[in-house]
Formats: C-alpha cells, sequence, structure tokens
C-alpha cells in the first residue's frame, strides 16, 4: 500500500485545495492518469499518480486546503490483498528533500562574519570620546574591553553608572530623566547589587537629643524658609566619617576597591514613577551645613521635576538613605554597585533611655551601615558608625 | 513518414532513435515524479512530446561538434550522451551533478561533450552560439554549433542580432528553432506579426526548412542536411521544428492557455508513438525490440536515481568556489 | 477599525484594479499578465475586467516592450510595465537607464516620464543563478528614477497609486517570496503610502537592524531572538531605496550607536555599502562600532537549498552579526 500524497508543483507551493477527485476509490489507476484536480493561486491544475495499482481508500474531501506532502490518498499496488479501511492517519510532516545541515567545521569565510580583523591595539569609539568629553574622565582610568575597544560600556564603567544596556532618552529641551527608564535602571541595578555583593550589617542606635536642640536653638532665629531640616547635618556627618574612612568611600570594579579622591554622598531620595533615585552631592564633605541644606533642597526639587544631571547620578562615592519621620525604625539598606557602603537612617522617635544609670526620654534615631563584604568588614563599619555617632553627638562641630 | 527514409534508415539506427526518444521520456516522467515528492527543487520544464527534436539533430552532429540549448534541455543532454547519472544528481544539487549541482534543472553544463547549457533567459543562448561558431571559424576547426531555442525567442532581440551576425560573418551555426506554438502562456499568434520563424531567418539571408518535428525520421534527415551544407562552408542554416510539448510549460503551470483538444491531438501524433508504429509497420523493430528498449530505459533511469540519492551534497565550506578561476600556485582566500 | 486578512499577492491585485478602474490612461503591460493572469498570479482576472487593450500580453522583448511604456508615459498614458523578474530587466536596462531616467534632464525639463515599472526580485526558491538575482542597487544608483521595495502587505497596496501619481519613473520591487505571505490589512478610505520615507518596523534600543524588502522579515526574526536575550533591536524597514530617509535612520542611531545592515544583493559595491556611508557621514560620533552588513555571498546564487541559504542572508547570521558589534 502507498501513500499518494500532496504534491510540490512548484517553488511556491505550499498548499493546495483539492476540488475534485476525478477517480473514485476501487478504481484501478496506471502510472501518469490524473487523479486529481488541485486548486493554487495559479488555478486549478491536475494532478498524476505516478503507479499503477488501484485507488484504495481516499482521505481528502474536496474544498480542503492540504499542506503538501501530506497524504491524500492509498494506492493498492497490484497483486497486494485488500485491507480493512483504516481511520484516517495523522498527517505526516512533508517529505523535505534530505538537505544535511553540515555544521561548519571550518573558518567562516570572510563574508560569514559581520568585521574583517581588525589592526591590532586599542580603539575607541566616537561615542565613547564624546561621552569622556562631556563628563571629563580622565582616560587613565579607562580599562580597555577584552577585545581591544573602549566603547560606551567601559567610559560608563569609569563613570561609575550603572552601565545598562538602554540608553534611550527622549530627546527633550530640558535634558531630564526619563521616569521608566530610571526605573528599569534601578531595577537592574539593585537585582545585580543583591546577586552579587555580600552584604554585611552593623546597627546603633545614635542619641540625637542634643543635635535637635541645637538645630531649633538655630532656627528659632531664622525665616522658614532658610530653616534647617536634621538631614543636613547628617549628611555632614556623614560625609565627613566617610572622609575619614577612604577604604569605605569608593567603587569596586573586576574585584579591586578603588577609592575616590572626592566624598560624593548620593542621596536617596523618592520620585514618583521612579522609585528611589540616588543623586549624588559632589564633595559633600567639603559644604557647611548650611550650604548642605541647600544643595539638597534643589536636588529634591530637580529630582521631583526631572532636571538632574547624568554626573549627579553616576558620580555618587557612597550612600545616604534617610527614611525621615513616621516611617519605619530602621532599615537595612541595599548598596547601589559599584559602591561598596551604605548608610541607612531610621526615623527619630522618642523613646526611653539609659544616661548616668537613670531611665530618660531621649531623640532616639537607628542607624545602619551596610558594607560590601569584599572591601570591608563588620569591624570596619562599626568603627565608621562609632565615628558617625560621635560627630552626630556635637553637632556644634559640624 | 515518406519513403525515401526508410531506404536510409538501418536497425541499428532505428534503435538508437526510439531508444533515446523512450529514455528522455521516461526520464522526464520520472522527473515529473520526483519533483512532485521535493527531490527535485526550483523549477522544472519538461521536454515531453518534443523527444524528436533532440534525437534527430543530435544524429546530424559529431561529437566535436557544440550545442547550446535552454532551460528545456534535459532531452538534449540525454541525446548528446551527458550520463544520466549526472543529470540526474545534477536535477538533484549533489556534488556528482553535471554542474557539480550548482545549476539545477536549468543550468546542465558539460564541458566534454560540448554541451554549452542550460541557458534560463530566453534568447540568451543565442549569441553564445554565435560566439563559439566565430572561434571555430578564426580557428580554422571544421565544426558545428547547433543552437536550439524556442519559438518565443524570436521576439527577443538578441535572436535578431544573432542571426544578422552568423548570416554576416557566414558562421558555422545550425539554428533549431523548437516551435511548439507557446511561450510559457502566450501563443505564437499573439506574439508574432510573422509567424513563420523560418521567414524571420530568410530576411537575414539564412537558409533552412520547415520541419515535422515529431517525426523524428524527418528531423534527423533535415538535420544531416542542413549539417552536411554547414560544414561545406555554406554559412548557417536554420530549421523551423514545428512541435508540441504535452505538458505545462513548466511543473507550476495550470496549462489555463491550451484547450484539451489541442493537446489530445498533437499526443496522437506524438514522436514515440508515430516511431513505434513505422518501426513496426515497417518490420523495422519487433515489439520485443521496443519492450526491451523500454526494459533498458526503465533500468538506465533507476540507476540514475539511485546514483542521485546516494551522491553527496557539497560542503558549506566550498559555497565560494569557482566564482573566480583559481590561481596555479596557491588558492587565494578571499 | 476592521481588517481584513489577505497575502501580498492579493495586495498587489487590489491595487492594480484601483488603478485601471481609477483612471483611464492607465494599463498594465508585460509578458503573460493577461490571459495567463501573471506569473505570480498577481492579474487575474483583470484582463477578463478590463480587456485586452488595458491589460496587455507582450512578446518576450523587453527592450521593446519598456521602451514602449516610456513612450506610452511621453504620450500621455499612465503605463504600469510589469518585467517577470529582474532577472529579465538586463534586456531592457538601456530603455530604463538612457531614456527613462535621462529624458527630463536631457530635454531641459521639458518631458516627463510618468511610468512604473514593476518587478518581482530575489533568492529563496532554489531557482539557481540567472533567476535569482537582488539588483535593487543597480536601479537606485541612477538619478531620474525612484526606486521602492514595499515589504509589507500595507505598502504593497499603497505604494502603486503614489507611484502612478509621481510624475517620473519609478520602480517597485516585489520580492517574489513574499506574494503567498498573509497579513492583516485595515480598513481605510484611503490605502496610499508615500514613496520617500522609512519606517520603523520594531522600536528599540541597543542596535538599529536597517533592511528592505525580502530581509524585513528576517531582520524581524532576528529581533525576536536577540531580545530572548535581552537585546532590544530597532528595525528600519526602508521601503524607498531612491531616495533613501537619512534622517530616520540618523535619528535611530544617535539613539543606538550601533547599525546592522541586511541587504540581500552581494556584499561589494551594494545598497548595504551606500548606508554606511551615509551613517558614517552624518552619525560618525554616534557610533559605539563599526557599521557591519549582512550581504549575500560572493558567489552567483547556487541551485542546491543548502548553499542557496548559506549565500544569502538569514536571520541565525543577521543576529550573529548583531552580537558581534554588541560585542557579547
Amino acid at each position: 500500500m502507498s501513500e499518494f500524497r500532496m504534491p510540490s508543483l512548484g517553488a511556491d507551493m505550499e498548499s493546495g485545495r483539492l476540488v475534485e477527485w476525478l477517480k473514485s476509490p476501487g478504481t484501478e489507476v496506471e502510472r501518469g492518469d490524473i487523479i486529481a484536480v488541485v486548486d493554487t493561486q495559479k488555478g486549478a491544475i491536475e494532478i498524476e499518480v505516478f503507479e499503477d495499482g488501484v485507488l484504495e481508500e481516499i482521505l481528502a474531501e474536496p474544498g480542503e486546503e492540504i499542506p503538501v506532502g501530506r497524504t491524500l490518498a492509498y494506492i493498492r499496488a497490484p497483486g497486494e490483498p485488500a485491507r480493512e479501511q483504516r481511520a484516517a492517519e495523522k498527517p505526516k510532516p512533508e517529505s523535505e528533500a534530505e538537505t544535511p545541515h553540515t555544521p561548519s567545521t571550518a573558518k567562516p569565510t570572510p563574508s560569514a562574519t559581520a568585521y574583517p580583523p581588525r589592526t591590532p591595539g586599542v580603539h575607541m569609539t566616537p561615542a565613547a570620546r564624546r561621552l569622556i568629553a562631556e563628563h571629563q574622565v580622565d582616560p587613565s582610568t579607562l580599562k580597555v574591553g577584552p577585545d581591544g575597544v573602549i566603547g560606551l560600556s567601559e567610559v560608563k564603567a569609569a563613570i561609575g553608572a550603572a552601565p545598562t544596556p538602554l540608553e534611550a532618552r527622549p530627546k527633550s529641551k530640558a535634558r531630564g530623566i526619563d521616569p521608566g527608564e530610571m526605573r528599569r535602571a534601578i531595577a537592574a541595578a539593585m537585582m545585580r547589587a543583591n546577586h552579587e555583593i555580600p552584604h554585611y550589617y552593623v546597627t546603633l542606635t545614635i542619641d540625637m537629643t542634643r543635635m535637635m536642640n541645637w538645630l531649633a536653638a538655630r532656627n528659632a532665629e531664622r525665616a522658614i524658609e532658610d530653616r534647617l531640616l536634621y538631614a543636613a547635618p547628617l549628611l555632614r556627618a556623614v560625609a565627613l566619617s566617610f572622609a575619614k574612612f577612604p577604604d569605605l568611600n569608593g567603587t569596586l570594579e573586576n574585584g579591586a576597591f578603588v577609592p575616590a579622591d572626592r566624598v560624593n554622598i548620593g542621596m536617596a531620595i523618592a520620585v514618583r514613577g521612579c522609585g528611589l533615585i540616588t543623586p549624588a552631592i559632589l564633595d559633600a564633605d567639603r559644604h557647611d551645613i548650611d550650604t548642605l541644606m541647600t544643595k539638597l533642597n534643589d536636588l529634591v526639587k530637580r529630582a521631583r521635576g526631572g532636571g538632574l544631571r547624568s554626573s549627579e547620578l553616576s558620580m555618587g562615592t557612597a550612600t545616604l538613605t534617610n527614611l525621615g519621620d513616621r516611617t519605619a525604625d530602621g532599615l537595612m539598606p541595599i548598596i547601589f554597585p559599584p559602591q561598596v557602603a551604605i548608610v541607612g537612617c531610621g526615623q527619630i522617635s522618642e523613646r526611653p533611655w539609659v544616661v548616668e544609670g537613670e531611665v530618660v526620654a531621649r531623640q532616639l534615631m537607628e542607624i545602619t551601615f551596610a558594607g560590601d563584604h569584599r572591601a570591608s568588614d563588620g569591624r570596619r563599619g562599626a568603627q565608621f558608625l562609632s565615628h558617625l555617632a560621635s560627630l552626630l553627638g556635637k553637632p556644634e562641630g559640624l | 513518414m515518406s519513403a525515401d527514409n526508410e531506404v536510409s534508415l538501418s536497425r541499428a539506427e532505428a534503435m538508437a532513435l526510439l531508444g533515446q526518444m523512450i529514455l528522455i521520456r521516461r526520464f522526464e516522467e520520472k522527473c515529473a515524479e520526483l519533483y512532485s515528492t521535493q527531490k527535485i527543487r526550483g523549477f522544472l520544464h519538461l521536454y515531453i512530446g518534443e523527444e524528436a527534436n533532440a534525437v534527430g539533430v543530435m544524429r546530424a552532429l559529431s561529437p566535436n561538434d557544440a550545442v547550446v540549448a535552454t532551460y528545456r534541455e534535459h532531452g538534449h543532454a540525454l541525446a548528446r550522451g551527458l550520463p544520466p547519472g549526472e543529470v540526474m544528481a545534477e536535477m538533484y544539487g549533489k556534488a556528482s551533478g553535471s554542474s557539480r549541482g550548482r545549476g539545477g534543472s536549468m543550468h546542465i553544463f558539460d564541458k566534454k561533450h560540448r554541451f554549452y547549457g542550460g541557458n534560463a533567459i530566453v534568447g540568451g543562448g543565442l549569441p553564445l552560439a554565435v560566439g563559439l561558431a566565430l572561434a571555430d571559424k578564426m580557428q580554422k576547426l571544421n565544426r558545428v554549433t547547433c543552437c536550439f531555442f524556442g519559438e518565443g525567442a524570436a521576439a527577443e532581440g538578441e535572436f535578431h542580432e544573432s542571426m544578422n551576425l552568423a548570416a554576416l560573418w557566414q558562421l558555422p551555426v545550425l539554428f533549431v528553432c523548437e516551435n511548439n506554438g507557446y511561450a510559457m502562456g502566450t501563443g505564437l499568434s499573439r506574439s508574432e506579426s510573422e509567424t513563420s520563424i523560418l521567414q524571420h531567418a530568410k530576411s537575414y539571408r539564412i537558409a533552412g526548412e520547415d520541419v515535422d518535428g515529431m517525426d523524428v525520421v524527418a528531423v534527423r534527415a533535415a538535420a544531416l542536411s542542413a549539417v552536411g551544407a554547414i560544414q561545406n562552408g555554406g554559412g548557417p542554416r536554420f530549421l523551423e521544428n514545428k512541435t508540441y510539448r504535452f505538458r505545462a510549460h513548466s511543473m507550476f503551470d495550470p496549462d489555463l492557455y491550451r484547450q484539451k483538444q489541442e493537446i489530445a491531438q498533437w499526443k496522437t501524433r506524438g514522436p514515440v508513438v508515430q516511431f513505434s508504429k513505422w518501426v513496426i509497420e515497417t518490420q523495422l523493430l519487433s515489439q520485443s525490440d521496443i519492450d526491451g528498449l523500454e526494459e533498458e530505459a526503465a533500468r538506465t533511469i533507476d540507476e540514475a536515481v539511485r546514483y542521485a540519492e546516494e551522491s553527496p551534497w557539497e560542503p558549506e565550506e566550498d559555497l565560494e568556489r569557482d566564482v573566480y578561476t583559481p590561481r596555479k600556485v596557491e588558492e587565494t582566500a578571499r | 477599525m476592521t481588517a481584513r486578512t489577505i497575502t501580498y499577492r492579493d495586495a498587489v491585485y487590489e491595487a492594480l484594479r484601483e488603478a485601471l478602474r481609477g483612471d483611464e490612461r492607465v494599463f498594465l503591460m508585460g509578458e503573460d499578465v493577461g490571459y495567463y493572469g501573471g506569473a505570480y498570479a498577481c492579474s487575474k482576472g483583470l484582463i477578463q475586467e478590463f480587456g485586452e487593450e488595458r491589460i496587455r500580453d507582450t512578446p518576450l522583448s523587453e527592450s521593446g516592450f519598456v521602451g514602449a511604456g516610456i513612450g506610452a508615459a511621453l504620450g500621455g498614458m499612465r503605463p504600469i510595465v510589469e518585467i517577470m523578474t529582474v532577472n529579465f530587466s538586463l534586456l531592457a536596462l538601456d530603455q530604463i537607464v538612457n531614456n527613462a531616467a535621462t529624458l527630463r534632464h536631457m530635454s531641459g525639463g521639458q518631458l516627463s516620464v510618468p511610468l512604473v515599472i514593476r518587478m518581482a526580485t530575489g533568492a529563496g526558491r532554489q531557482l539557481a543563478a540567472q533567476h535569482s538575482h537582488s539588483l535593487e542597487c543597480w536601479f537606485a544608483h541612477v538619478p531620474g528614477i525612484k526606486v521602492v521595495a514595499p515589504a509589507t502587505i500595507e505598502d504593497a497596496r499603497g505604494m502603486l497609486s503614489t507611484a502612478l501619481a509621481d510624475p517620473d519613473p519609478v520602480i517597485i520591487f516585489e520580492h517574489a517570496t513574499l506574494y503567498n505571505e498573509q497579513g492583516e490589512l485595515p480598513e481605510t478610505d484611503d490605502y496610499a503610502k508615500d514613496i520617500e520615507s522609512a519606517r520603523i518596523s520594531r522600536t528599540g534600543g541597543d542596535i538599529t537592524l536597517i533592511t528592505y524588502g525580502g530581509s524585513l522579515q528576517k531582520a524581524m526574526a532576528a529581533a525576536e531572538d536577540l531580545a530572548k536575550d535581552g537585546v532590544d533591536c530597532e528595525v528600519i524597514d526602508l521601503r524607498s531605496l531612491r531616495p533613501v530617509d537619512d534622517a530616520t535612520i540618523m535619528a535611530s542611531l544617535a539613539k543606538t550607536h550601533r547599525a546592522v545592515i541586511v541587504d540581500e544583493g552581494w556584499r561589494s559595491v551594494g545598497l548595504a555599502a551606500e548606508i554606511s556611508a551615509r551613517i558614517s557621514e552624518q552619525a560618525f560620533f554616534d557610533l559605539d562600532g563599526p557599521v557591519a552588513r549582512v550581504c549575500s555571498a560572493e558567489v552567483p546564487i547556487p541551485y542546491p537549498r543548502h548553499l542557496e541559504m548559506a549565500a544569502t542572508p538569514q536571520p541565525d547570521k543577521i543576529a550573529a552579526a548583531a552580537r558581534e558589534v554588541l560585542r557579547r
């Protein structure tokens, strides 16, 4: 019993619509007999059988669209005994001509690769050069890629920005940040941080009573818009602490810690639609509290209004995240790679404390330092917090 | 069949003529089957019905003459003596094919047999034939170039340019127009103001004759006469063979432009049918001779198919070979 | 908005029919366009509807009937000349390049040749060396003619009317493997599409794939594949090969900084080379790597399937080139 299949009649014939059978089951057929008519995009074509025999069973009905290679009927060879009618068989796959996909083990021909071989040496792309100029990157800090190229990704790594594949920015007059893109970038960075960085945490509860009293006294003499929030002295104290602990202020690249020569503290700011972004206040250790307050206000405004500069987003050397009032007591912050440290502050709340053997109500704040264990260890983090606590305890010294 | 033909035809010759026509017929039928099962791909143009032309004309050519044909050239290739296995392997695209599998059905080439294709552009072979003949004449080689083409080519400018050049320079070309009445879907009367292609040739002062292309004996006789004239320095010659293809232009053609009646009528005068009848009537051959020829054809074709099936594919690494002639000392890597 | 699912072939047919109905000066001329219904069945039924005067079967005389088309256009008609495939257009190159492209200029602006030529093009059906050319770049080289490559059903439907309205010669390339493709055609009152702009087929931010015609689907397939690896491709369908829409290309590169051009013509001296030169001229400083090209190998198209595939652009090769450009 042999199968009569829908023939291929042309290079672009994928299927045909059966119009009619010209022979009925039980009829004898001879090689060359026209057995059916099939409709194609070019018109109706007669199809023939290539063997002698008896048309045993037809499987397709007029009107059906049948792919090339599918069985249309069975033909019993002369002398073969008749068989019981069988149920329509599952369609067989098209009988493809045997085309071996001999995987080429030889070298691909030059036309098969995208580029001709490059001359040896280091090459810098035009886009990379432009980015270097824009950010005033010191070319000696650039790492060359394994293929000998310095491209956008190498420059971004040097700048400190997470080299996200997406750089699409809407072309707007104000060089603003696209919130959707920011969120994705942050998410990517956080996933990476969580995955790659071995965090350790140390926590200290700090008595902020003196600080708050000192602030209240200073603010009493000021107009509302000039008043200081505790975020400003907190920032200064944190910045000075990082200046004192240079092994915690910098970035981790290719497994090696690179200390930064500036203290740029990233401030975690909540922006609707973006989540938390961390633009940096550059040289935070060099500014007094008032200047820092102004900068903070300006930063928050621009962060929420879409006016941040890319350098602010990419040049942080450590980060401070301050939950603020009426939030939570403490947090376990996640480091923003490629930084190696982050300081997280809970709310200031009035709690019982022990001073000189007496239980008293004090303004307390829980600060958690998270460090990258590849760059430092818990003892170092603890020392950092201890120093920070002493600075915050003497606000007039800030 | 005219009476004078009986005299010049030996039994051996009759066997050769009929055997070749049967071989071509069955080969083409096999190709149709293989195409519908996708062993042969691309385009397939069958010679069924026109066998007498290739077979009859080839009898008049010697091995060192040249042949140029069209994309409907399987019959010409077989009649010329190309090994059927290589032709079939070429149709499959295998490395052992006549053209290394690179050309397929429309581009069968064989330098040993001076078989120059296999040309897929209508009319494209005529200037080539003129050139081959020109080379022979300039080198004082007494060879003939035989150029087969369909009547559709007469509409192309290249036909006219080729006729003119051949006549002007008195080149040893035998032009054989296989007029099957249809250029793909367009009938002759709808595309030619002068439907006698022979008349076209005559307007270029090329001598020739009308031939019944369904009668292999008549074709052979006309070819012998024409080749003889060319070899005697008579310049180009032209044969217009009236013939008919029993199948559509190619496999994917519903053949809606021809009447079934017309096809049936031509089939009654088919070359194999006609000649078989005649050799039996004149007792030149017996029915068992004919059966023997059929069996031999079947064996040859089975062998050819097996050869093609078992032949290897060309490896992909060789993709860019044979674009330029390799240098002698080393292959240049590009 | 409702839409119909039709084939590319149907779209061409509808465009032809609309043109013939809309303007008496329009007629279709070419080999087997009439009673045969068109070599690719695009004009089936038209001769029955419009008659032999307006649907003209020609002999095999490309130079003759293309030249006649030029003359008819000069003389006030609006011919659509169908050359069966670009492979046969070589016989008519003299008429196209020396007449159609030049008459306006040579006559000092007096003469106009409002001619439309349609041709099938491309490889992929194992038709071997003489039937598989992609020679769009030859035509795109010549000032005086316009060259378009509808790659989508909307463009197959919409570019013809715009081409017919153009006072200058327009050549429309239809990739032969597209005729059977099915797609959605949104219903509208006006199907016309412009013939000079490129279209963003897929937006993305990491790399730009630039292509046309039969290679668009391959580029889109490569983009899908790359998306699984987190690579976000922008795909540009050039649509118009002469003129080229530089603005769309450069805007994309300002965003992605990387480009791969996919062109079924042979690599050397081709369309991809032209686009690459333009990018170098106009977007050099945006580039984060050299522009890559995926083209046909330097070989006449071979018959066997595996060699034809190896010789022509394929989605896996496009994706591989993109990865190389992205340095992954």
